[in-house]
């Protein structure tokens, strides 16, 4: 790579060439503040907070957006510069209605952080938005308009997801970000939005004004069940590194909260890596064509809604916590002698998505809803804040038997890839009667967008496709539109890096943090000597003792999918 | 004609880009001719849209063969183009079918102006690039600049209605160093002329019998962007775009500066801070006829030094210069 140097604050710097000013500070630890840049995405350059001087040029630019030249003279610092992000600063707190406490970046406020540094008055203006509507995306996704400072981090985010469903459009003389009301279009509740807002105009249903509601009824037996992908990633709001494993620390805070049991929710995945493997198995050796992974429901929606004439390949296999919440309210029920009515689940996700999904109607079992609260990993990290249950500072204790201990390949669902991994693993083990020598898939793990892997499994080769972003996905359809036989399973997650990636996961969210959070699971799965889910003794014995007939394995494990209208209102 | 004459004849010419940007225009086409590439393009920015400016219209109804035949010349000097004429929907409807009929074979398409994106920041080169791109009126971040990497990230010529009308010239070597004076206002002769550039504007005012016998000041450079001088401060040429509006004195300073702001925020793109919740910050203080000193110098120093595209930087030209002389 060829090297450009410039000059920072007179610091000589080397930085690759290409890169902007604000990566060559970054890697060199100068500071300079930015607000609506997203790794992610392309540098708008709309907020004017991380402005330079740059020899030569007229006027302040941004570091952004500017491409670091052979000699370039740059400085971060200077009054004027001051004073003109102070403006700006205060120029965004006038469009930005303010609602701290109840914010997603709440202790984490970049604008905040600057408005004491700066000393700014964050009131000199009045707020223009003050009056500007909410609009509620199903049960998943609220975007405040008061809150909004018209970055289009989020136009641009749901273009890159294929979803498009946002317009800007002109009132009272200002383009503004609406959700649109096109019939074609409709939201998936991926949280990716979210995620990209810098101030936290979007945020999932209930948060956080009803965190501590589904835990209020006690005449319930309240179970709480955590995913895979938070283990590595609820430290992050306790001042923890991304990537530092919790997993029993956050099982002795849940039961902090005064729960009956937790369980943890890699177990459920461990049920559906059974059905999906035996799913896998049939397409397989029916030669019947692709199988399309269905955990992810923001997925499942893109295809109900944008492809439904995928519908017949999506695997019928549950998401594991609507697994396991079936299983809690039936097999666990039963065990235990509990009414299943009296049965309280509660899902702690790192996705908005699933708040969607628990209220699907297809997922009923006997009259009940498998999980009945979903809270997202920021949620439960605001109620331990609000409970002062410090996970760092937490005994760690395992979770509850007999629903507590998964196998490592339940772990790596929270990563993109890991559901392929996981099934392939079993599946193979089903085909051949032998296990892997090798468990370890690693054509499938990594950030990329899309991966490739072809396996061998007795001479057949299963080719397969693992793909974050439902946008990456679409090529992938096409593909298998023209030719039906080019992949035998195709995993998709909507969210960057898969469920460690999630909409409900901690903020920031940057490729980097994704990569720790995910290799964390990997590592998790590569530690443990429980590595395949059919070997799982929970998995087995409730096989024997419950799913044992293909009646009740289908009431538990297997659901249907429809072709969708426009769900939200707008 | 060998290309490269044409290239030394502009240069020597010292033809200035009319689009109010004043750049060299020989540099210009230097650097789109001489850029590698297998597809390059020349575009004819039509979409005159500041108010008061009306020169390009002028041009395009007394000498669009002059402007074609300029683009002509462009699409042969620079290898592998084809053309783009960007203009809004009102000079197609009147000159639509001349140009048409001008272009005859000549790879020259026609592009029209869309509405439903910031109506004024559509004239700007990069907006209008993107606009044919199919994509939202918007500014792009420079470098690239569009003669290294413009339309569809191929080396792009723009030139505005009048360069190329002039160029024609040049290459006939027909061309006095002469400009298109738009005069409006509170004027007997309100029109286009055509004068030497060096012209002061008190010359230009007299030269048309528009010098006004009342007490007045003048708007150069545009109804929307231009600076604002007094009736003593005329003895000198205008520079960039060359309008010029004339006001009595006694003329109301709020409701003008209204219709400044109001154009402006209707105008813009609204994707930067400074220009967008600035020129509100700014319109909520004309609205109430009441300026605060201190705001008013913070507002001017983010849009003159934090916008991201030349309106921002130059939104606060009329207003300061307004202020300052007339509001005082």
């Amino acid at each position: 790579m060829k090297k450009v140097q410039i000059y920072i604050n007179n610091r000589k710097i080397r930085v690759d060439e290409g890169k902007t000013v604000l990566d060559a500070a970054k890697e060199n630890k100068i500071e300079i503040p930015s607000l609506c840049f997203h790794p992610d995405l392309e540098a708008k350059a709309g907020c004017r907070l991380c402005l330079i001087e740059i020899k030569g040029k007229k006027g302040l630019s941004t570091a952004c957006s500017v491409k670091a030249e052979q000699g370039m003279e740059i400085i971060t610092d200077s009054s004027k510069i001051e004073r003109a992000r102070k403006i700006n600063l205060e120029l965004i707190f006038a469009q930005h209605r303010e609602e701290c406490d109840d914010c997603v970046w709440y202790d984490k406020c970049k604008l905040l952080k600057l408005a004491k540094e700066y000393r700014l008055k964050i009131n000199r203006f009045t707020d223009r938005k003050k009056n500007f509507p909410c609009h509620q995306f199903g049960p998943s996704i609220v975007f405040d308009t008061s809150k909004c400072m018209d970055c289009r981090n989020c136009v641009e985010v749901c273009q890159k997801q294929g979803v498009n469903f946002f317009d800007i459009e002109e009132k009272n003389s200002f383009f503004e970000v609406f959700p649109t009301k096109d019939k074609k279009r409709d939201c998936i509740f991926c949280g990716q939005c979210l995620v990209h807002c810098p101030v936290g105009a979007f945020e999932s249903v209930g948060e956080y004004e009803d965190i501590e509601k589904p835990f209020k009824d006690k005449s319930k037996v309240i179970v709480v069940q955590f995913a895979p992908a938070i283990r590595t990633s609820i430290g992050e709001e306790f001042g923890m590194k991304p990537g530092e494993v919790v997993t029993d620390k956050l099982a002795a805070a849940i039961r902090k909260l005064g729960v009956d049991k937790v369980f943890d929710v890699s177990v459920g995945a461990d049920f559906t890596t059974m059905e999906e493997a035996k799913e896998l198995m049939e397409k397989i050796k029916t030669g019947k064509g692709v199988c399309l992974s269905s955990c992810c429901p923001s997925w499942v929606k893109f295809l109900e809604f944008y492809y439904p004439e995928f519908i017949p390949c999506i695997a019928t296999t549950r998401s594991p916590h609507i697994i396991l919440g079936a299983l809690i309210k039936t097999y666990w029920a039963q065990k235990e002698k509990i009414d299943p009515k009296k049965i309280k689940v509660i899902s702690i996700m790192p996705c908005t998505s699933k708040k969607y999904e628990v209220e699907r109607d297809e997922l009923e079992i006997e009259g009940m809803e498998p999980v009945d609260y979903v809270l997202t990993t920021r949620e439960l990290a605001r109620l331990f804040k609000k409970r002062n249950i410090d996970l760092k500072k937490i005994k760690p204790e395992p979770a509850d038997n007999p629903l507590g201990i998964p196998s490592g390949a339940g772990v790596i669902y929270g990563a993109s890839g890991g559901v392929a991994e996981s099934a392939l693993r079993t599946a193979y083990y089903m085909i051949t009667g032998k296990n892997l020598k090798n468990v370890n898939l690693k054509e499938v793990r990594g950030m990329e967008g899309v991966k490739k892997a072809e396996i061998n499994i007795k001479g057949f080769k299963a080719k397969m496709a693992v793909i974050t972003g439902t946008g990456n996905a679409e090529k992938i359809l096409k593909e298998l539109k023209k030719n039906p036989k080019a992949y035998d399973a195709v995993e998709v997650m909507a969210c960057p890096g898969g469920c460690i990636g999630g909409g409900g996961q901690p903020l920031p969210s940057t490729p980097e943090i994704r990569r720790q959070r995910a290799e964390a699971l990997y590592k998790i799965d590569a530690g443990k000597k429980l590595r395949l889910a059919h070997e799982n003794p929970i998995v087995k014995k409730v096989y024997k003792e419950f799913l044992n007939n293909e009646k009740i394995i289908h009431k538990i494990c297997h659901t249907k999918y429809h072709k969708k209208t426009r769900e939200v209102k707008i | 004609m060998p290309s490269q004459d044409i290239i030394l004849k502009l240069k020597k010419s010292g033809l200035k880009g009319r689009s109010g940007s004043s750049f060299p225009t020989g540099l210009k086409w230097e650097s789109v001719k001489n850029a590698k590439a297998l597809k390059k393009y020349v575009i004819c920015n039509a979409a005159e849209g500041e108010p008061e400016v009306f020169k390009d219209d002028y041009i395009l109804k007394n000498y669009p063969d002059k402007v074609i035949e300029g683009m002509k010349i462009a699409l042969k000097t620079i290898d592998h183009s084809s053309g783009y004429i960007y203009i809004n929907k009102e000079y197609f409807k009147k000159y639509g079918n001349k140009l048409k009929k001008l272009i005859g074979k000549l790879p020259i398409s026609i592009f029209l102006k869309k509405t439903e994106y910031g109506k004024y920041i559509g004239g700007e080169e990069t907006s209008l690039i993107e606009s044919i791109e199919g994509k939202r009126a918007e500014p792009r971040q420079k470098p690239p600049h569009p003669t290294q990497a413009g339309l569809f990230g191929c080396p792009t010529l723009v030139n505005n209605v009048e360069t190329f009308y002039y160029v024609s010239k040049i290459n006939e070597n027909k061309y006095n160093n002469e400009r298109f004076y738009c005069i409006s206002g509170e004027v007997k002769n309100k029109g286009v002329f055509e004068f030497p550039e060096d012209w002061t504007i008190k010359k230009v005012l007299k030269e048309t019998h528009n010098w006004p016998d009342f007490n007045f000041f003048v708007q150069v450079g545009g109804g929307a962007e231009g600076e604002i001088f007094l009736s003593k401060e005329l003895d000198r040429p205008v520079q960039y775009l060359a309008s010029i509006i004339v006001f009595n004195l006694k003329t109301d300073p709020y409701s003008l500066m209204g219709k400044w702001v109001d154009f402006l925020m209707k105008g813009n793109c609204d994707k930067c801070v400074p220009c967008r919740e600035g020129l509100y910050r700014l319109s909520e203080m004309i609205k109430k006829r009441k300026i605060d000193k201190n705001t008013l110098e913070d507002l001017f120093l983010v849009l003159e030094e934090t916008s991201f595209c030349p309106l921002g930087r130059g939104a606060s030209i009329p207003f300061k210069s307004l202020i300052s002389k007339v509001l005082k």
